[in-house]
């Protein structure tokens, strides 16, 4: 169906900003109304994304399908360019599955000031800023999408953050954690893309210098690719590095994101985990390898010490938490550093499990997320000091933060398992041209890492889960998971075991596409 | 007797017609009808927008007066932003002017007759018609600063604004007989075919007088260094007169720089472009950096307007450096003044409806708007975050075009500036988000200001909603604003 074809990504973005826009006009006392016409956009949204995936042709998975390339700003040459290829399709689906899942489970878990219109109002526009980020094959529409999503999180943590008072040091008086973590997330990200859109110009007007018209097109651009060459590919790479870096998080720009997570409501945490961090290390794959690649081989050491110290900190950091909500921020450091090592391997494998990696820890993390928020729900307390027992005290929601605490330290068979795995396979062979001894240590050092992550995942399990409940919880009866956690959280479950299981699920879209990029960046040295 | 073009001189005549009206009608009006003027006004203003709408259809460019005088798609795409400026500044007004012991007559009369001099600027192609025009446009605005007669806080305002634009005017005087003493050329393209043909490029007296006429501009416009008359003219003006000054008079500065700068000393780029440069920085990073700490709206405005004056002289510095880039500085010029005009006033619009909702214009006493008075604290949000320049807000599509502008250039000084202003732009928006922070995330007081609002606020929201629209309609499709930079950018010979 052609007008399927022409219209479907360009519904799966706008629809829910469309929805939005409605659900203004829907009065602020009608909770159920509003809540019902979230549910209905996000779902319609969700099942156009998986109309999508059924119609997707996995025998061209390297090709851009359901492309619309229309003029947008003529006079400034940026088109509106939207398609999709193997490596977007899973980001997109998860995307637009996770909104549905966060939907439901806020049914009935409102932070304050609760105003549930405003808050899915937010999370509406925020999808359309996601879908948008991963279909965007035009600079200008991306960096567009990307800066959407700022705004709705910035308000998402601001209005219905922790509103716990911290000493922070720099600051004289103590201040409440939301407002903190909300400007501090807003600040960092603007900084990186404020680079990054500098870099985007830069690629723009060198596109110009081989006759041809200057362009934002990201495909015309990796056509391109050998005009960006020296000292300029460098600065530009460096500009867009520092954008990207800063969004995924790579060690040392993370320091927002502990403190984001830990302040946002549970929906904004599990969003943010799951789709936000994902953007930067999509814009990796999409923009700066394929564009540059030389530049990227140049770079490639650099990124994987980052990423290793970012595994290797971010499971000692972990290891020093006392809170849970905070432990898991600190887990998504450890386990984008292994999205990263992924990347900087340049080879097949590497970006492969990158991808997988992503999907796998917007699962599990977005479900580890979902859980501190329940918890701290029913106990009010996120302290692992004063936790222990869960298990006990809620056998279904202990026995999922097992099984998801599992998951995310990689045990085989479960989703976690082949982005960690794969990482470090491909970080023994990366790249001809890349010093392989460098990247076998960079691999050692890794494995170092899975056997912390293990560490400190199961010291949070014997903290919060085993043992006996103390003192202060005893005799007290728990409302073990209601049926909307239930509802929210089973697609996740079932998601990690069966990407874990037979991860061809993710690789059998994703493999072709990202052959053909590793393929088309790095043909002429035999790559 | 000279050939007149009636239609192109049109709109200048229907404002001048309603001028004289509205001076002959408020004679006649009671005390309590006064507000038939606004109305006046007001209509004048659209009716003018209908010659510049039918010249800008038919695209005929006129000239008069031995070419002092020109219609051109530049001068109607700024006439057209005067009017629009002017008539969100009118709607503004009314609600305020009307509440307060003001003579009603004659502010309309005075904000007219500054609206008129800046339609005339537009045209003018000399530096007679500048001159006169410019200190048309700023005139009216002396007194209109000290409007509260009171108020010993409106009265500095007009001094030092007085002051301080008489000193430019002297400074830009001298630097304009410098320039004619040293071409024997009143006319821009006289000029600019006298430095050429003489080789004067590189002459010391044609970079005294372009350094003098750059910093009269420079007051005007209000770009550091000689921007600290606006925060105290700013604070004291009536908060109306603040929204024209901060748009239509700088707006004025610009349009008289562009024409002079583009048209008359294209060739000078070794003079202008440096100090241009410097002052953009200059600007930038010293008006951010004092937003950072002010308490007070309005205040947070000014510095504010200078940061932007700051962005604004960012494609000058481009234009100066790369090849050719002259067009292309001249439209991301025109498009941040087309955009920023809009915003700006939505912005202070919306500080003027708060400030009388919370009784009050510093920040702290903003606690809570969001939660009692929700459409205020979007429109907010929306207009402080445009200033901001985030995407897809129209804001983010005038920061666009200025960096576009100024990394056109492939040397280190285009890419430096570039590095500054992406610096300043997150720093500056730390003391937008500031405000929005206020008003959404802090706690409302117990005592939520009582709604007191006695007399008509139907313009005043109109004037909001009319701004949010084009910021959310220009954020998404910028194309817009694209068209009308790339109409202006035809002034470039």
């Amino acid at each position: 169906m052609e007008l399927f074809e022409s219209w479907a990504l360009s519904l799966i973005v706008f629809l829910p900003l469309a929805g939005a826009l409605v659900a203004l006009a829907i009065p602020k006392e009608r909770e159920e109304a509003v809540k019902l016409w979230a549910l209905l956009v996000s779902g319609i949204t969700l099942l156009l994304a998986v109309i999508v995936a059924t119609r997707f042709d996995f025998g061209a998975a390297g090709s851009f399908q359901f492309e619309v390339n229309l003029p947008w700003i003529g006079a400034i040459g940026a088109n509106y360019h939207i398609g999709l290829d193997g490596i977007s399709l899973p980001l997109l689906v998860l995307s637009a599955l996770v909104v549905v899942l966060c939907v439901v489970y806020s049914w009935k878990h409102w932070d304050e000031p609760r105003n549930p219109r405003a808050f899915l109002i937010l999370m509406l526009i925020l999808a359309t800023g996601m879908n948008g980020t991963f279909v965007a094959l035009d600079l200008v529409l991306f960096f567009i999408f990307f800066e959407l999503v700022l705004l709705p999180m910035y308000f998402m943590i601001g209005i219905w953050g922790d509103r716990t008072m911290r000493k922070i040091p720099g600051f004289r008086k103590e201040v409440e954690t939301r407002l903190y973590a909300a400007i501090k997330f807003f600040i960092f990200t603007l900084f990186g893309s404020a680079f990054m859109l500098l870099g985007f110009l830069a690629l723009y007007f060198k596109s110009g210098s081989g006759g041809q018209p200057s362009t934002f097109d990201i495909p015309e651009l990796i056509a391109r690719g050998h005009l960006f060459q020296g000292t300029f590919a460098w600065l530009v790479f460096g500009a867009m590095f520092l954008g990207f870096a800063v969004k995924v998080p790579m060690w040392p720009f993370h320091t927002w994101l502990p403190d984001a997570h830990t302040a946002a409501p549970t929906v904004g945490s599990v969003l943010l985990a799951a789709i936000l961090l994902k953007l930067g290390s999509y814009a990796f794959i999409r923009i700066s390898i394929p564009i540059l690649p030389e530049t990227a081989r140049e770079w490639a050491p650099a990124i994987a010490v980052l990423a290793v110290i970012g595994i290797i900190y971010g499971s000692l950091a972990c290891l020093a938490q006392t809170d849970v909500k905070r432990l898991i921020a600190f887990s998504s450091v450890g386990h984008m550093g292994f999205v990263m090592l992924g990347i900087a391997t340049l080879t097949e494998v590497g970006i492969n499990a990158a991808i997988i990696g992503m999907v796998a820890h917007g699962l599990i993390t977005g479900l580890l997320f979902f859980l501190a928020g329940s918890m701290h729900h029913r106990y009010h307390t996120r302290e692992m000091s004063r936790l222990g027992g869960n298990l006990k005290l809620m056998p279904i929601l202990g026995g999922i933060l097992g099984f998801t605490a599992m998951a995310s330290l990689g045990l085989p068979g479960l989703a976690g398992f082949w982005g960690e795995f794969m990482a470090l396979l491909g970080s023994y062979q990366p790249l001809p041209g890349l010093s392989t001894s460098f990247f076998r240590t960079a691999m050692v050092i890794g494995a170092i890492g899975t056997v912390l992550t293990a560490g400190y995942m199961l010291w949070m399990l014997q903290k919060v889960n085993l043992g006996e409940p103390s003192s202060e919880w005893r005799g007290q009866t728990f409302r073990d998971v209601d049926r909307y956690e239930m509802t929210a959280w089973a697609p996740l479950i079932v998601l990690i075991v069966a990407v874990g299981v037979y991860p061809k699920l993710v690789l059998g879209v994703t493999t072709d596409a990202v052959v053909g990029l590793v393929e088309t960046a790095f043909r002429a040295v035999g790559g | 007797m000279p050939r007149i073009d009636w239609l192109a001189i049109a709109p200048e005549l229907v404002v001048a017609i309603t001028l004289l009206v509205v001076l002959a009608v408020d004679l006649f009006l009671p005390r309590e009808r006064k507000y038939y003027v606004a109305a006046l006004a007001v209509v004048g203003t659209t009716l003018a927008m209908v010659p510049v709408i039918l010249m800008a259809v038919s695209g005929d460019s006129s000239s008069m007066f031995d070419g002092s005088y020109v219609v051109d798609p530049f001068a109607l795409v700024l006439k057209g932003v005067f009017l629009v400026a002017a008539y969100l500044v009118l709607l503004i007004s009314v609600s305020y002017v009307e509440s307060d012991r003001f003579y009603q007559g004659e502010y309309y009369l005075l904000l007219l007759s500054s609206l008129l001099g800046s339609m005339v600027l537009t045209s003018a192609r000399d530096l007679v018609v500048l001159f006169v025009a410019l200190e048309l446009t700023t005139g009216p605005l002396f007194l209109l600063a000290g409007w509260r007669k009171g108020d010993l806080r409106s009265n500095e305002a007009s001094l030092k604004f007085f002051i301080i634009g008489v000193l430019s005017t002297g400074l830009m005087l001298y630097g304009m007989s410098l320039l004619f003493g040293l071409t024997g050329e009143l006319s821009f393209a006289g000029i600019r075919e006298a430095i050429a043909s003489g080789g004067m490029a590189s002459e010391p007296v044609l970079g005294l007088a372009v350094l003098l006429i750059l910093v009269g501009f420079g007051f005007k416009v209000s770009a550091a260094p000689f921007h600290f008359w606006a925060p105290d003219t700013y604070e004291g003006s009536p908060p109306p007169v603040t929204a024209y000054l901060s748009v239509s008079s700088k707006l004025a500065g610009f349009v008289a720089m562009l024409v002079v700068i583009y048209l008359a000393l294209p060739a000078a780029t070794e003079f202008w472009g440096p100090a241009l440069w410097l002052m953009a920085a200059v600007s930038m990073t010293v008006a951010n950096l004092s937003a950072l700490r002010q308490t007070h709206l309005i205040r947070l405005l000014a510095y504010s307007s200078v940061a932007q004056a700051g962005f604004m002289l960012v494609p000058f510095a481009g234009a100066a450096i790369a090849e050719d880039g002259l067009a292309d500085g001249l439209g991301a010029t025109v498009i941040y003044l087309v955009i920023y005009a809009v915003m700006n006033l939505g912005a202070f619009a919306v500080v003027i409806a708060g400030g009388r909702r919370s009784g009050s214009y510093q920040i702290a006493d903003w606690r809570g708007l969001g939660s009692y008075a929700p459409r205020l604290g979007v429109m907010l949000a929306v207009f402080f975050l445009s200033l901001a320049g985030l995407p897809p807000l129209a804001g983010w599509f005038a920061k666009f075009v200025m960096f576009r502008a100024v990394l056109i250039s492939t040397g280190q000084a285009g890419t430096w500036l570039a590095v500054i202003a992406a610096v300043n732009a997150v720093v500056a928006f730390y003391y937008y988000v500031r405000v929005v922070k206020s008003a959404w995330f802090d706690k409302a007081p117990d005592a939520v200001p009582e709604d007191t609002e006695t007399g008509p606020t139907g313009p005043l929201s109109l004037a909001m909603a009319l701004s949010l629209v084009v910021v959310l309609v220009v954020g998404a499709f910028p194309g817009i604003a694209a068209f009308f930079g790339d109409a202006a950018a035809t002034l470039v010979p």
